[in-house]
């Protein structure tokens, strides 16, 4: 078993559906962050069988809804001082904004340069949102 | 730390280029007006079609620009018409060619400079969403709908709502007939999504199987609001309301499936037979062979007057989101 160390101050990122960390880690751009990051993959869980877990040592404020759209099941914990000072259950966000890209070739997005276009859930089940342009149905 | 590490897919952006909110009203699609405004609109609308000549002056000194995109004749003239007959003004083209967006320039661009001339902009694209984009880039200046792609035509919704009141006084408790190419017509999926925010509304869609009511408009109504049929002539005499489209060439991959499908209904005299004395016969216009000629002459044959009240329709929207009375 591999140890890694507590963090001071930062975030750590847990329950992440084992193989989702990679893809969470790329997304979030973590690779481009001079901070202590730690990606673990395959960690045993008794709930979960396996998970991944990301850890990063910082103090910016994270837009929590980018996680809730990329896997609602993820725990935040807040690290202060060490200390686990706050727990927080992602839940699947009604709007995202400047993540998602329209899919429909006919939306006027796909050719002219909109940046952080919002989507609004359209269906929780099937994860789908709504183009704010064209009300086409896409998801990430 | 700087923000942009992370990029933007980490961060909330506190600016991202578009213009703050802000107050201006604009249509973009049927549903920004409540009924409640809409029903501001109409009277509005009736006031303009009882007294024309009150409302010569009311748009004196104001610029609308036309900004079409994509060729129109009906819709363009129309809003063209409505400004004139306010009084006002209008700037624009009806040819992306003769605009800077063929030198490359970006559409908030356009929108932005045309913001710094016009006080009201209506504009056309082929492209899905793009008035909505319009109006993000536009702080000051109303921006109109005037067809988005396959995607909205809020005018042609409020001529529709227009129409049906002038004749029937009131939204509730119609049967509609729907007839034609319901697949593809904008203006239709438009119509019934407008239509069924009203009490009691029955539609009868009527198309060949090919061309049936997409399932994402069927899933918006309650299961007994409709029903669907590829007959005409079994329901005409149910319908207050039956509204004729054309079946769209342009949205056909094969021109033998459109050879195939572009005459399935011809209404003539024959076929009206059957049909209430107090129906009203609508149609978007243009039309192909889909209303026989000898239909025009019929009382219940109301879409050249359709037409003529978008036109008035259109003047009621300029002066409500100029916000000016008489």
């Amino acid at each position: 078993m591999i140890n890694v160390s507590k963090i001071k101050k930062g975030i750590v990122l847990d329950h992440i559906s084992q193989g989702q960390g990679y893809k969470i880690f790329s997304q979030l751009k973590l690779d481009e962050i001079e901070d202590v990051v730690v990606l673990l993959r395959n960690i045993p869980s008794n709930k979960m069988g396996k998970k991944d877990l990301i850890k990063i040592e910082t103090d910016i404020p994270l837009d929590l809804t980018v996680l809730g759209l990329i896997d609602p099941d993820i725990t935040i914990n807040i690290i202060e001082n060490g200390e686990r000072v706050d727990k927080i259950k992602l839940k699947l966000p009604q709007r995202v904004t400047g993540i998602l890209k329209c899919k429909n070739p006919r939306c006027i997005t796909q050719y002219e340069k909109v940046r952080d276009i919002d989507f609004i859930l359209a269906d929780p089940k099937k994860r789908t949102y709504r183009c704010e342009y064209c009300d086409s149905h896409t998801s990430l | 730390m700087p923000s942009h590490v992370f990029g933007k897919v980490f961060f909330r952006n506190k600016t991202n280029g578009v213009e703050p909110m802000n107050k201006t009203k604009h249509l973009i699609e049927p549903r920004d007006f409540t009924i409640e405004e809409l029903d501001e609109l109409f009277r509005l609308a009736d006031n303009i079609i009882a007294s024309p000549k009150d409302y010569l002056d009311v748009c004196r000194g104001k610029l609308l620009a036309s900004l079409f995109f994509e060729p129109s004749t009906r819709t363009r003239f129309s809003f063209e018409a409505a400004m004139l007959r306010l009084g006002g003004q209008v700037i624009g083209f009806d040819d992306p060619s003769a605009s800077s967006t063929s030198k490359g320039e970006t559409l908030a661009d356009t929108i932005r400079t045309v913001g710094c001339y016009a006080d009201i902009a209506v504009i056309r694209h082929p492209r899905e969403g793009t008035a909505k984009l319009a109006s993000k880039h536009s702080p000051r200046m109303p921006v109109i709908n005037a067809g988005d792609g396959g995607h909205q035509h809020p005018t042609q919704t409020l001529t529709d709502l227009l129409t049906i009141r002038h004749y029937k006084k009131h939204f509730d408790n119609h049967v509609i007939a729907v007839c034609g190419d319901l697949k593809f017509g904008r203006t239709i999926h438009s119509l019934v999504k407008a239509m069924s925010r009203y009490e009691n509304v029955k539609f009868i869609f009527i198309s060949p199987d090919e061309l049936k009511m997409p399932a994402y408009i069927l899933d918006e109504l309650h299961d007994t609001a409709y029903t669907q049929t590829d007959n005409l002539e079994m329901v005409i005499d149910q319908a207050d309301i039956l509204y004729m489209s054309r079946v769209q060439r342009e949205r056909f991959v094969s021109e033998e499936e459109y050879e195939r499908l572009k005459d399935y209904y011809i209404l003539d005299n024959l076929k009206l037979q059957n049909a209430k004395e107090d129906m009203i016969i609508m149609h978007p216009l243009p039309r192909v062979n889909e209303i026989s000629d000898e239909v025009d002459d019929d009382p219940r044959a109301v879409y050249f007057e359709q037409a003529r009240f978008g036109m008035f329709v259109r003047m009621a929207l300029i002066m409500k989101l100029l916000e000016l009375e008489v």
